[in-house]
């Protein structure tokens, strides 16, 4: 009896240290990616093999570019709603004219970042898995390999490079656009002075608040990058896994960007 | 040129062990044309694995060129992997990149060479395979047999020493058997190029071999010239050139008696 029962413990120990097995395998592994394409993004150029600037072009305007419909539209309606949904609050306060400033300090310091990033985890993320793991299951990363190419430095560094500095960019865009839409809507249908709207906005808003955005972004970018690729590297087998990989992919990095976010966010409210 | 001693591999643990290599040792000589052939689940994609470095054996050594590979890894496996090419069964052409690119891309990543010299080279690699012309295509644009002759076009875009094949001919027409059956051996008789071809196509080994090894369940049964495979008295060695179903090599790989088998089925 005692003897079963401490076998059922020992057994189900076991099972939980097999779970945690994978996890930390998972973890070793993004972290071995991410180490080998830092390496080859930011080492080896200095050490004599300059990068080659087309790919990452393509990579630009395929993930920047071509995101910004998509981010501007989801950016340009937050602005609206945020600056709809604060007005009805603050007007209960009499403090309407102040929507301006919530709109401006919330958009820069986390929905536009945030929003950009999630809309591309979507977008990028999931067509670097897929594109990848295609190549992956095609043998065409063996063939990089035997043809003594390095597969990090040929794929995952243009498509890194490329998202380190569109989604900044992307960012300060959705920023602008969030806050014109908050701004069409409280001097049209609110009816607050342009004038007024913006001296609060421009009142309540610091450069810092940017900055720390930009901070942020560029970190998820590095987070849609490194998980795409990972998830997309480790399939074996054919289509299912591509598109189970694809799915993973997308969750594992929103759900990553969101934690990263509050960790970042909270290392501001601390530190600064 | 390639010398293989005593190779052995294993895949899976404990009881689900699955001994696919065993003791498999060979030389391949410059210039020369060496087949390996043998049913599916032999293990001869195996070998060829081993060869372009993609498996680590169990045990045992790979000579490539004067140098032991099995143990290579970073820069000094890559040194190696530049003198030689291979055709993959699918092509494995880059997809995203036009022909010519694709039958660039070793050029330009491991040569200096200018760009209109790159060009000019790539003219001459894709006259050699017959597809001169088709250099703006997309892969996905091509039929299988051409997708094999620019795949085959780009291993030997560098001029390797070493090329291997693997199922140079599965699923194509007989005329396009031919054609790459022609191109392997004018690259091995003209150019002195090492050549090893993974294939079940027994004709086409027939006609262009050098030495043929057959290979069942992970070991040699068989060595030697195509007429001395051709006259072979193994049993093993007959049905498997004559094609027959019957013979000592089973059709079914099921492990279990059929019988038995539906007996337990109808018991539940």
């Amino acid at each position: 009896m005692v003897r079963s029962f401490f076998g059922f413990i020992g057994r189900r120990g076991f099972e939980f240290t097999g779970v945690f097995e994978d996890f930390f395998k998972e973890i070793s592994g993004l972290y071995n990616l991410t180490r080998a394409t830092l390496y080859c993004t930011f080492i080896e150029p200095l050490r004599g093999k300059p990068i080659k600037w087309r790919p990452v072009w393509t990579q630009m305007e395929e993930v920047g570019v071509k995101s910004t419909t998509i981010v501007f539209l989801v950016s340009f309606l937050i602005g609206v709603i945020l600056a709809f949904q604060s007005a009805h609050q603050l007007s209960r306060l009499g403090a309407l004219e102040f929507v301006g400033a919530l709109v401006g300090v919330a958009i820069l310091r986390e929905l536009g970042p945030l929003m950009t990033a999630l809309v591309m985890a979507g977008r990028v993320g999931a067509a670097f898995t897929a594109e990848m793991g295609t190549m992956k299951v095609s043998d065409e990363i063996l063939a990089l390999e035997i043809m003594a190419l390095n597969p990090v430095k040929f794929l995952i560094t243009p498509r890194f490079i490329a998202l380190l500095i569109m989604l900044p960019c992307l960012t300060i865009m959705a920023d602008l656009m969030g806050i014109l839409g908050g701004f069409l809507i409280g001097t049209t249908t609110l009816g607050i002075d342009p004038v007024t709207y913006i001296n609060n906005s421009l009142d309540a808003m610091v450069i810092k608040d940017v900055v720390t955005g930009l901070v942020k972004s560029a970190v998820f970018a590095v987070i849609i990058v490194m998980v795409g690729s990972y998830m997309a590297f480790i399939i074996e087998g054919g289509a299912e896994m591509v598109g189970q990989n694809t799915r993973t992919a997308v969750v594992v990095s929103m759900i990553l960007v969101i934690i990263a976010d509050l960790v970042f966010t909270s290392l501001f409210f601390f530190v600064t | 040129m390639i010398r293989v001693n005593n190779l052995k591999k294993s895949f899976g643990e404990g009881d689900k062990r699955i001994i696919v290599l065993e003791d498999f040792n060979s030389h391949m000589e410059r210039g020369q044309i060496t087949s390996i052939i043998g049913g599916s689940g032999s293990g001869k994609s195996t070998v060829l694995k081993h060869l372009i470095g993609a498996y680590r054996p169990d045990s045992g050594e790979i000579w490539i060129d004067g140098e032991e590979v099995t143990q290579l890894r970073g820069a000094a496996i890559n040194n190696v992997r530049k003198k030689f090419g291979i055709m993959f069964q699918s092509g494995a052409l880059f997809n995203s990149l036009t022909v010519e690119d694709n039958v660039a891309l070793p050029m330009r990543e491991h040569t200096n060479l200018n760009e209109s010299t790159i060009l000019i080279m790539v003219k001459m690699k894709l006259e050699m395979v017959g597809l001169r012309g088709a250099e703006h295509l997309k892969p996905a644009q091509l039929s299988g047999g051409m997708v094999k002759r620019i795949a085959l076009a780009r291993a030997i875009a560098l001029d390797p020493k070493i090329v291997f094949y693997d199922e140079p001919s599965a699923g194509l027409d007989p005329i396009s058997i031919g054609v790459i059956d022609k191109l392997i051996i004018d690259l091995s008789k003209k150019m002195g190029i090492t050549s090893v071809v993974v294939t079940h196509e027994i004709p086409s080994a027939m006609r262009i071999s050098d030495k043929i090894i057959m290979l069942f369940k992970g070991k040699i049964i068989a060595e030697g010239t195509p007429d001395e495979i051709r006259n072979s008295d193994d049993p093993r060695v007959t049905q498997f050139i004559e094609g027959s179903p019957d013979g000592p090599i089973p059709f079914s790989k099921s492990l279990t008696d059929y019988g038995e088998e539906l007996k337990e089925m109808s018991r539940v």
